[in-house]
């Protein structure tokens, strides 16, 4: 006989194999999805939860899931090159033309054809959607945009801003327990809303913004939860828990022109519209110039961009009051469109959330802004409606937690990266600056 | 004098890192401060410029006071900061880094793109690459560059030597002479003494926040306490 290879136990060779170990625990992952997605256990029968949910049809789904995830993951590490060669094979065309201006307006034009063309042939469920999850947030994120993706600042207070301007409709339409000497129809209060938002943004903004990274983030955090607690509780003012209710719908008289937006969505959405061209146009300008050159240096190394004469807080405080006006504006158009405001609705999640989009879009990109919201605010009604998958609005932020792990790990750069952060992000993973601006841009200095 | 430092003392809250200092820069001159770590040169350059505010003292530059002045006025003014550890912007180009530094000003900075690529042929190479890519050395030679973008009157390097090789360092020290001789006045911080005293006219010694010596280079290269303290012999017997 000749040499016998040694018997390894079949089990633990298969434990030896990374391929197998992935498999297990992907399936694993998915099982664990099963139970925390099924029902929940009672008192009286504290096992139903998972008897409930792994003796169910549904576990199939969820094993497909982990076993589709763990061929993504091994095609990924195995075919990497190949993947890489047939996107760049797809992309080849787009990469070629899209540099051409005029080709570039086409594409911007055809954008905005669809975007005004496709809700007319919606139900009105679907636009009610997409003027109060998908329009008012991806607006959301187009401010937050400039805040965390162009200046670098991590601002988890965001929902303050929100808040404000919310706050401001019902102020000015004399819906609050407070009157101004004037009522005004809330579509002439769109510029006090975005000027009492940008205002607390720079108050907040002007002592805060001295801080770095986590700093900022905890005082930020901070305001948006006084801004709630305030609103709860001074009842004289805000009205208290129960909110506001009576804000009127906008509707403008002027030059002969008489409108009145009503109960219907579609009007809502193009008032939402025209104002994400108009602001889309004023922050890709801002972008290309001096000051969005400060905002790269800034988020890059802040000590270094004050050496070279920047001035550093300025610069911060006008990103700082520009995403917070975007956010007043939404928060007022959404107060008159639903014509109320609930301080439970100004929660740390919904700063949370609009964070995700822009992270899931990619930071620092406007498209990404854009579709990183509206895919992430479509999906979770789209799943709710679909009888086949039984999405609760209660999970939402764990799927979003699973999603951003998943997608740091395959695409840290966001669906839509700008070219600057996709190289940023490149380069900080061979180890050339730090990972992501957005956390210490410089220690305490000697 | 092109700038003064009178009585300065500057606290980090309750710790004092510098007291009673005084400096003087003229026009034209190279002037090197020698010290130990933490002996308060860095604090001093970061004063001068702005990031720091002394709790006393003045700071004069061409008799103006600027102690309590933003950096960026400072920076206005013709003070220019190559910053410890050279801080050049990682994810940048050498270009885009160049550029920043000329933030402050308008206009055409083609002219000084052009000087800084002859002062510094080897960013002329690297146009667009990363600078964090670059070597150590040419990270420095970057930081140099960018701060001389702004055209400054007075530069202020910072340790420019810092851990690089010897080569390097001659090379950088050389440059610092050819920036001088375009009427650059340099303040030059550094713990390679011997190289900073060769180079420079004057040169001034820091312990513990105070100014302990100042005397024309020659002189405190020869000093044997200097020689001591800074140069690795051993004291002279006394």
């Amino acid at each position: 006989m000749s040499t016998v290879a040694p018997r390894v136990p079949l089990v633990r060779r298969v434990w030896r194999s990374d391929d197998a170990r992935r498999g297990f625990a992907c399936v694993a992952g998915g099982l664990v999805l099963a139970v925390m997605t099924g029902p929940s256990g009672s008192g009286t029968a504290p096992t139903s939860g998972f008897t409930g949910s792994l003796f169910h049809v549904r576990v199939v789904g969820f094993v497909l899931f982990g076993l589709v995830l763990w061929g993504l993951i091994t095609a990924r590490s195995r075919y990497s090159s190949q993947v890489r060669a047939f996107s760049a094979k797809v992309t080849a065309a787009p990469r070629r033309l899209l540099p051409d201006r005029r080709v570039r307006r086409v594409v911007y034009l055809a954008v905005l054809g669809f975007a005004i063309y496709y809700p007319t042939i919606l139900n009105s469920f679907w636009q009610e959607v997409l003027v109060d999850q998908i329009g008012v947030y991806v607006l959301l994120a187009i401010g937050l945009n400039v805040v965390v993706g162009y200046a670098g600042l991590l601002d988890l207070g965001y929902v303050a801003f929100y808040a404000i301007g919310a706050y401001s409709a019902a102020y000015w339409t004399g819906a609050l327990p407070i009157h101004p000497l004037f009522h005004l129809n809330p579509f002439y209060a769109i510029p006090l809303a975005i000027l009492a938002a940008m205002f607390a943004g720079v108050l907040l903004g002007v002592p805060t913004l001295r801080l770095r990274g986590d700093y900022l983030a905890i005082v930020t955090l901070g305001a948006g939860e006084i801004i709630q607690i305030v609103a709860t509780n001074l009842q004289g003012v805000t009205g208290g828990a129960q909110g506001v209710i009576g804000i009127p719908h906008f509707s403008v008289h002027l030059f002969g022109i008489r409108y009145s937006w009503g109960l219907d969505s579609l009007p809502y959405y193009y008032l939402l519209l025209g104002f994400v061209v108009i602001v889309l146009f004023a922050f890709r300008s801002l972008e290309n110039s001096r000051v969005g050159r400060a905002w790269v240096a800034i988020r890059e190394d802040e000590v270094a961009a004050e050496s070279a004469g920047i001035n550093v807080l300025k610069y911060k405080v006008m990103a700082f009051a520009i995403g917070a006006s975007t956010s007043g504006f939404a928060g007022m158009l959404e107060a008159s469109k639903i014509s109320f405001v609930e301080p439970s609705d100004l929660t740390v999640q919904f700063s949370i959330l609009i964070l995700v989009l822009v992270i899931f879009g990619g930071m620092g990109s406007l498209p990404g802004a854009i579709v990183g919201a509206a895919v992430l605010q479509w999906l979770p009604q789209f799943l709710r409606i679909h009888p086949l998958f039984g999405f609760q609005q209660q999970d939402l932020y764990m799927y979003l937690g699973a999603l951003l792990i998943v997608m740091m790990i395959f695409r840290p750069e966001g669906i839509i990266p700008s070219r600057r952060r996709k190289r940023e992000i490149g380069l900080a993973e061979h180890g050339v600056g730090h990972a992501d601006a957005m956390g210490h841009t410089s220690g305490p200095v000697s | 004098m092109l700038l003064e430092l009178v009585d300065l003392e500057v606290r980090y809250g309750a710790i004092p890192a510098l007291s009673a200092m005084s400096l003087e820069i003229a026009e034209g001159e190279i002037v090197t401060l020698l010290g130990a770590n933490g002996a308060g040169k860095t604090t001093t350059l970061r004063s001068i410029s702005g990031l720091h505010h002394p709790a006393r003292g003045r700071i004069l530059f061409e008799g103006r006071d600027i102690a309590t002045m933003a950096p960026h006025h400072v920076m206005a003014l013709g003070i220019s900061h190559s910053p410890e550890g050279r801080r050049i912007f990682p994810r940048m180009s050498v270009t885009e880094n160049l550029e920043m530094g000329a933030y402050r000003r308008r206009g055409a900075i083609r002219e000084d793109l052009d000087r800084v690529f002859q002062l510094f042929p080897v960013l002329g190479e690297r146009k667009r690459q990363p600078g964090g890519t670059l070597s150590g050395g040419e990270q420095q030679m970057l930081a140099i560059g960018r701060a001389l973008m702004s055209e400054p009157r007075l530069l202020l390097l910072d340790e420019p030597s810092m851990g690089l090789a010897p080569l390097i360092v001659r090379e950088i020290f050389s440059i610092i002479r050819e920036i001088r001789a375009t009427g650059t006045t340099i303040l030059l911080v550094e713990q390679n003494a011997t190289q900073a005293l060769r180079l420079a006219d004057r040169g001034y010694v820091l312990e513990n926040g105070r100014i302990v010596m100042s005397d024309t280079a020659g002189s405190l290269l020869a000093d044997p306490r200097v020689r001591a303290a800074y140069l690795g012999e051993s004291a002279a017997p006394a």
